[in-house]
């Protein structure tokens, strides 16, 4: 009897063994799929529909419109006014005549109110696109400049004092948990090999893993057919974990953007990414 | 919008030269399948044809359908003949035309 229970408990804990074994090598196998598709869709950046919102964003920094009827050539990313090339790159930064920290999106807000004058209320009005809608406006045009840095590194400094502020803030923000869920950022995306569905979660606190994503944001999601900002990403990421809506442009989101652009310091920009 | 679509040529040629081109055009590629939030179906609304013609003579056609991705990517191979000009036709649902066209630097 006791070599036949034993001779059981063997076959059944080899039983598991293998089980455990064709589970790990499943997923690496759709790992292995996944990573064939997301090369397939950066071959080509050509393939990338994004790049047709890169041309809108242009029309749409050169065309005039507004209540003042001016196109934004006039707005200062941080380089002088209508400087646009490298400008994405040293961003967020400190902007005196706002006397804020800003990042592209919160510049771009702020151009379309004070040059082409703009209703500030109105632009946040359900600023980010749903499935399937083309990414609005202020989105396409913070995407055309953002693609203006292709090719350069992330050098913002944070060397003001309210930009080191924000950057503190950030870090701060991003491993805070809160909420009905009691979630921080960090509780996704802290340690590596997590995901959802089957999006791998980069891990911000890492440099390394930060310097291959971030730079790929603003990016085109097959998915929802649309160009998804920064701004937005971290919008949906603040909805996922069920905290109050955030606001475009607002401190909260700025910060968090400025850890995650510190943390890709020296990561090529490469601008639209194409994701799921 | 002025950029509705985006062509990708070669920036010169040689004759009997074989050159990929490549299109992309910004359209929701509606289904009619889909039903909205109040539960009513959203109309059909696809580009249903591509086709393209060099120096007057169709080279490329696709019939596209319910299957393909919104802001369609289309690439093709093309032997040069000679100089001429492209013309991308895309054909929506309801006989709407967007038309492109680019020349061919042949030398």
């Amino acid at each position: 009897m006791n070599v036949r229970r034993n001779l059981c408990a063997a076959v059944l804990a080899s039983a598991f063994a293998g089980a455990v074994h064709a589970q790990e090598s499943i997923g690496g196998a759709i790992e292995r799929e996944l990573e064939t598709y997301r090369s397939m869709m950066k071959s080509d950046p050509w393939s990338n529909p994004g790049t047709l919102d890169v041309d809108r964003g242009e029309s749409l920094w050169k065309t005039p419109a507004g209540p003042n009827n001016v196109s934004l050539e006039a707005c200062d990313l941080g380089l002088g006014p209508g400087k646009v090339d490298g400008a994405f790159a040293a961003l967020p930064r400190y902007f005196a005549d706002a006397e804020r920290v800003m990042d592209v999106e919160a510049r771009v807000l702020w151009c379309m109110e004070k040059l082409q004058g703009f209703d500030h209320v109105k632009l946040l009005v359900r600023p980010h696109p749903g499935a399937g809608m083309p990414v609005k406006d202020l989105g396409a045009i913070a995407t055309y400049v953002a693609y203006r840095s292709n090719g350069r590194s992330f050098a913002a400094t944070f060397s003001h004092p309210k930009e080191k502020e924000m950057l503190a803030l950030g870090e701060a923000l991003f491993f805070h948990r809160s909420g009905p869920m009691d979630f921080a950022c960090s509780t996704c995306h802290r340690d590596s090999g997590k995901r959802i569905r089957l999006q791998p979660l980069p891990v911000f606190s890492k440099p390394e893993e930060a310097r291959r994503i971030v730079g790929e944001w603003p990016a085109y999601r097959v998915s929802a057919a649309h160009v998804m900002t920064m701004q937005h990403r971290i919008y949906d990421c603040f909805w996922q974990m069920r905290l109050p809506e955030v606001e475009l442009g607002s401190d909260v989101s700025v910060a968090l953007i400025s850890y995650l652009v510190k943390q890709a310091e020296g990561g090529e920009i490469n601008i639209p990414g194409m994701k799921r | 919008m002025s950029a509705k679509s985006r062509i990708r040529l070669p920036d010169q040629a040689t004759i009997g030269e074989v050159i990929e081109i490549k299109t992309l055009i910004a359209h929701p590629m509606e289904t009619g399948t889909r039903r909205n939030s109040d539960g009513t179906l959203v109309p059909r609304l696809l580009l249903h044809t591509f086709e393209t013609k060099f120096a007057g003579q169709e080279v490329f056609r696709a019939a596209l359908h319910t299957g393909t991705a919104a802001n369609p990517f289309i690439s093709f191979f093309m032997k040069v003949p000679g100089p001429g000009e492209f013309e991308f036709t895309w054909i929506e649902d309801g006989g709407v035309k967007t038309t492109e066209r680019h020349d061919l630097k042949v030398t």
